[in-house]
This record gives structure tokens, C-alpha cells and sequence, in this order.
């Protein structure tokens, strides 16, 4: 009896989250959908889900009209160039963070945190002003800079709660066998520590990626990535909506996919190790 | 010795990270406090002087701070609300035994990895449309008149769709608290007869607390700086319904060119976010002590 009873429970509960489940993803399934119709039926009432021409014409426009590759490697390069300069500052502070703390450890951690709090709007004119007057307005690098910069305190939280992990054990054996500082990071330490450096990449380049303050107020044409570039259907009233449809789908695509992989890493980076 | 040396080393390792940090914060921070004391226009280049408190006169006195203010408290709150009750539902939901419950988590999950530019733009064409958009369907399928959102209700259109995105967070996290929690503890309150609902207001909700006001804080500092969505649907409109703090200090600097005036702006954000920064820099930092 009491089986049947939590079977038929576990099925209607089943029912409800997936119904839920699929209610939220509803719009992305949409988006994708409507990205294979032509702009008639993408607005036809009633709506058409499955049976309808597919084609992948818009996918063709995208490219033609408005240059979409060039917006994408623009999101790869800063979301990429700016994880990688990242982790280059950050990993070393990390490191000596976790393994050789001392009693101001705690306050540094903190208040790097502390800076990633700041509002962007409260240094967006000082910003704005300097990058124009150092010509980096529209750069990949201006926006390198910046992205490095409002990433920076994450990537240094995860490294150091990844690195807190390691046993200090091993790193004491290793300095007893005569291993020397380089030694003791390049053979020991790095093969640990690869796993949690990946997570904190992955998790990075999603938080670039997806970044539409300063992506939109920093560039204009050459620089602009895909943010700025969806952000650029927002203009015309009219029949576009399987054109920003298809463009959408290859914009959140990649890191949809990444983000499935890092759901996990995702609660760690997010909450500065408070949950667990 | 070898520890002075261990120090050093640390403290060389670690300066690149804070020098950088410290420089990416004081410098534009000192420049904007600066020119919130300054009569200072883009179109009037060389016309700068000092003014005082006029420019902290001016943002107060000025309608629209009001009405922005006020337009963020009702996005925060409205969106906190949304997210917080929902997400602890859907956590106790996905907490279930469930038949392909890792796919049913990855779909609740998939909308926070949407670009903010993205979200904002299929959900005001495609689902919000007061002609072609779906809801419009299926209003008129149930016979009801469907709703213009962004003209009738633009602060609740954008709410939607800010909750939309945020809410795989608050679950996500909450789920992650709930899953560390004790089986036994649960089955000890069972079996002295605490219905579900005692269990859930005396075991799992506080067991929960920290979780949630976590998701509340961390939620509340990038919920501030909402600009995307408001930048792509409404630019603030109509009139000023959906100009949130963000979005006014957005147009007095980068399109009336009023330097001081969108300074002084911002130093009242960053105060703002301050308050809230507080709170959660203290429970994390507890945290670090554990």
C-alpha cells in the first residue's frame, strides 16, 4: 500500500515539476522555434509550433545583413582575453591567500569583495571620460580592462575556496623532500588545483559573456559584442522577430551549454562560498 | 626565516590583485566625487567651476530622482518577492524524487545563462506582444481582452522579466541548502508528529534563513544596477514609469552630458548600494571565521 501511495506521489509531483520546468524554459524553446520560421508565420496568429516551413534563411541574414561572426568573436575575445588576464592576477593572490594567510587575509578577501558592490553607474562618467581621452572607447582592450576588472573579485573568491581545499599536508611533505617553491607549485600544487581553476574559467567567461552594462555604454561599432548587438533589434517596430530569434539562438547557445556544465561551480562563484 | 621569506612571497603574490582592485576603485571613485562638487557639462567643455552641494540640490530637487527612486524600490522589491517565494517553492519541489529530475533542472535552471539583452527583447516581442505575442494567444483563447504590457503595466512587464531571469538563481541556491540538510532531523520531527506544514515553518525554513538572505543580498546589489532590460524595452518610459536610479543617472551623463549632476547621482548610488553591501560582507564574513 504505502508503495503504490508514494509511486503515484512521485508521479504527480513528476508532473508538476515538469510542467513548471518546461513553463520557464518555454521561451527559450520559443526563441529557438521561431529562429527556423520565415517572419510571416514567426507573427502568425494562432501561433505555429511544430508544423510549419523550416528554413534557415535568417540564420543566412544574420551573417549577410549585419556581420553576426564579427560579433561573435568580439564576445569570444573579451569574454575569453578577460578570464584569461584574470586568472593570470588572480591565482597567485589565491594562492598566497590560502596557504599563507595571515591575520589580514580575511579583511583583503572582504573587501576586494566589497569593491565588486560598487555600482557601476557611481564610476560610469570617470570611466567614460578616461577611456575616451585614452582612446579606448569601442577597444577590445578598453573592454578587456573592464570586464577583467569587475570579474577580478570573483575569480579570486572561487580560486581561494578551491585552494583552501587542497590538504596543507601534501605541501609539507613535499617542502620536507627538499621541493622548492617553484617545484612546489609546478608538481604539486598545479595538478591539484587544475579542476578548480577550470570551474572558475567556465564560470568567468559566462558572467563576460552575458555582461551588459558596460558592453553597451563602452562601445559603439567595431568592439561591440553580441550583447550590444541583440540590443541593436530593440530600434525598428516591424517584422524582425525570427531574424532576432535566430540571432539570439546562436548568442546563448555556447553558454547555455557551459552554463549546464557549471551549475554546480555556479552556487560556489555566486555566493562567495556562504552556501555550499 | 623561511616563514619571513613564505610572507614576502605572499605579499608580492598578492599585490598585483589588490594595486589593480585598489586603482580600478579609488581613481574613478575620487573623479566622481569630484565632479559631483563641479558645474560641469560635456557641451560646455572649459566651463567647469566649483559649485558646492548645488549639484546634490539639484538631484533631490528634481522629480524624477523621486519617481526613480521610487521605480527601483518597487523593481528590487517586487522582483525579490517574486524570486525569494518562488524559488523556495520550486527548491522544495526539485527536492522531491522526481522521474528525470536532472533534465527538469537544467530547464529551471537554463534561463539565468540568457543574455540580459536577449531575455528582455523575446519576452517584450515574442511573449509580450499585445498583438502577435503569445500571451495575447492565449488570452484570447480564454476569451479575455489581451493586455497591452509595456504600455499598460511597463513596471510589471519589466518585473516579469527580471524574475524570469533570476528566479533559476534563488532556486538553484536554495536547493543547494535544502539538499544539505538532515534526513534524520526531518524524520524525528515526522515521527513526533509535526505535519508538513510544522515542519516546514520550525525545521526547514530556518534551516533555509541563511540561504535566502544570501540570494536576498546578492540579488539586491545586481538588482540595483538593473539597466539592460530597461535599456532594450522601455528606455525608461513611458514618461519616467520604468527609470529606475541606473537608468536616470544613464541619461544625465551619457546623454544630457551633465557630468556633475549624473556624479552627484551616482555617489547617491553607491551609497544605496553600500547599505546593502554592508549586510552581506558581514554574514559572509562570518563565514570565512567558520
Amino acid at each position: 500500500m504505502a508503495r503504490t501511495i508514494s509511486t503515484r506521489r512521485k508521479v504527480i509531483v513528476s508532473a508538476i515539476a515538469w510542467l513548471i520546468g518546461l513553463t520557464l524554459f518555454f521561451p527559450i524553446l520559443w526563441t529557438f522555434l521561431t529562429s527556423f520560421k520565415t517572419e510571416g508565420t514567426a507573427i502568425a496568429m494562432p501561433p505555429r509550433f511544430l508544423f510549419f516551413d523550416w528554413t534557415l534563411e535568417n540564420y543566412q541574414t544574420v551573417q549577410t545583413r549585419s556581420n553576426y561572426f564579427r560579433h561573435f568573436s568580439n564576445s569570444v575575445i573579451t569574454a575569453v582575453g578577460s578570464t584569461i588576464i584574470g586568472l593570470i592576477i588572480a591565482i597567485p593572490a589565491a594562492w598566497a591567500m590560502a596557504f599563507s594567510p595571515t591575520k589580514r587575509t580575511k579583511d583583503v578577501l572582504l573587501w576586494m569583495l566589497s569593491t565588486k558592490m560598487l555600482p557601476a553607474v557611481g564610476v560610469l562618467v570617470p570611466i567614460y571620460l578616461i577611456f575616451r581621452d585614452l582612446r579606448l572607447l569601442d577597444t577590445h582592450i578598453g573592454l578587456i580592462i573592464v570586464l577583467t576588472m569587475i570579474n577580478l573579485p570573483i575569480i579570486v573568491w572561487m580560486l581561494y575556496t578551491y585552494f583552501k581545499e587542497i590538504p596543507v599536508d601534501i605541501l609539507e611533505a613535499s617542502r620536507m623532500d627538499g621541493a622548492s617553491l617553484r617545484q612546489e607549485i609546478i608538481y604539486v600544487l598545479t595538478p591539484m588545483a587544475i579542476p578548480g581553476i577550470a570551474s572558475t574559467m567556465l564560470l568567468n567567461i559566462i558572467l563576460a559573456w552575458n555582461e551588459a552594462f558596460w558592453t553597451l555604454n563602452l562601445t559603439t561599432t567595431r568592439a561591440a559584442p553580441l550583447t550590444a548587438f541583440i540590443a541593436s533589434y530593440s530600434s525598428p517596430e516591424g517584422l524582425f522577430w525570427a531574424k532576432l530569434s535566430a540571432a539570439s539562438t546562436l548568442a546563448i547557445a555556447p553558454i547555455l551549454i557551459m552554463g549546464w556544465f557549471s551549475q554546480k561551480q555556479l552556487v560556489r562563484g555566486l555566493t562567495f562560498g556562504a552556501v555550499k | 626565516m623561511a616563514t619571513q621569506q613564505t610572507q614576502t612571497a605572499a605579499r608580492l603574490m598578492m599585490s598585483p590583485a589588490v594595486l589593480l582592485l585598489l586603482a580600478w576603485m579609488l581613481i574613478p571613485l575620487s573623479m566622481t566625487l569630484y565632479f559631483s562638487f563641479q558645474r560641469y557639462n560635456l557641451l560646455m567643455p572649459g566651463m567647469e567651476y566649483f559649485t558646492g552641494l548645488d549639484n546634490y540640490r539639484y538631484f533631490f530637487a528634481n522629480p524624477n530622482f523621486w519617481a526613480a527612486l521610487t521605480n527601483t524600490l518597487v523593481l528590487v522589491g517586487g522582483v525579490l518577492a517574486i524570486t525569494l517565494i518562488g524559488g523556495t517553492l520550486l527548491a522544495l519541489l526539485l527536492d522531491q524524487p522526481i522521474f528525470g529530475q536532472g533534465i527538469v533542472r537544467l530547464l529551471v535552471i537554463a534561463p539565468f545563462f540568457v543574455m540580459p539583452t536577449v531575455s528582455a527583447l523575446v519576452w517584450k516581442n515574442m511573449m509580450m506582444h499585445p498583438v502577435n505575442g503569445l500571451f495575447s494567444f492565449i488570452a484570447r483563447v480564454f476569451g479575455v481582452q489581451p493586455l497591452d504590457w509595456f504600455g499598460q503595466v511597463p513596471m510589471l512587464s519589466i518585473i516579469l522579466i527580471v524574475s524570469w531571469q533570476w528566479l533559476p538563481f534563488a532556486t538553484l541556491i536554495i536547493l543547494t541548502a535544502l539538499q544539505s540538510l538532515d534526513e534524520e532531523q526531518k524524520e524525528a520531527a515526522g515521527m513526533d508528529g509535526a505535519g508538513p506544514l510544522s515542519l516546514f515553518f520550525y525545521i526547514i525554513l530556518p534551516h533555509l534563513a541563511r540561504a535566502i538572505t544570501v540570494v536576498m543580498l546578492i540579488q539586491t546589489i545586481f538588482l540595483l544596477s538593473i539597466f539592460a532590460e530597461i535599456f532594450v524595452t522601455t528606455a525608461g518610459g513611458p514618461g519616467v514609469a520604468t527609470t529606475n536610479l541606473t537608468f536616470l543617472i544613464y541619461i544625465q551623463s551619457l546623454l544630457q552630458f551633465d557630468v556633475g549632476l549624473a556624479s552627484a547621482g551616482g555617489i547617491v548610488a553607491v551609497i544605496l548600494a553600500n547599505i546593502v553591501a554592508l549586510f552581506l560582507l558581514r554574514i559572509v564574513g562570518r563565514n570565512l571565521d567558520a
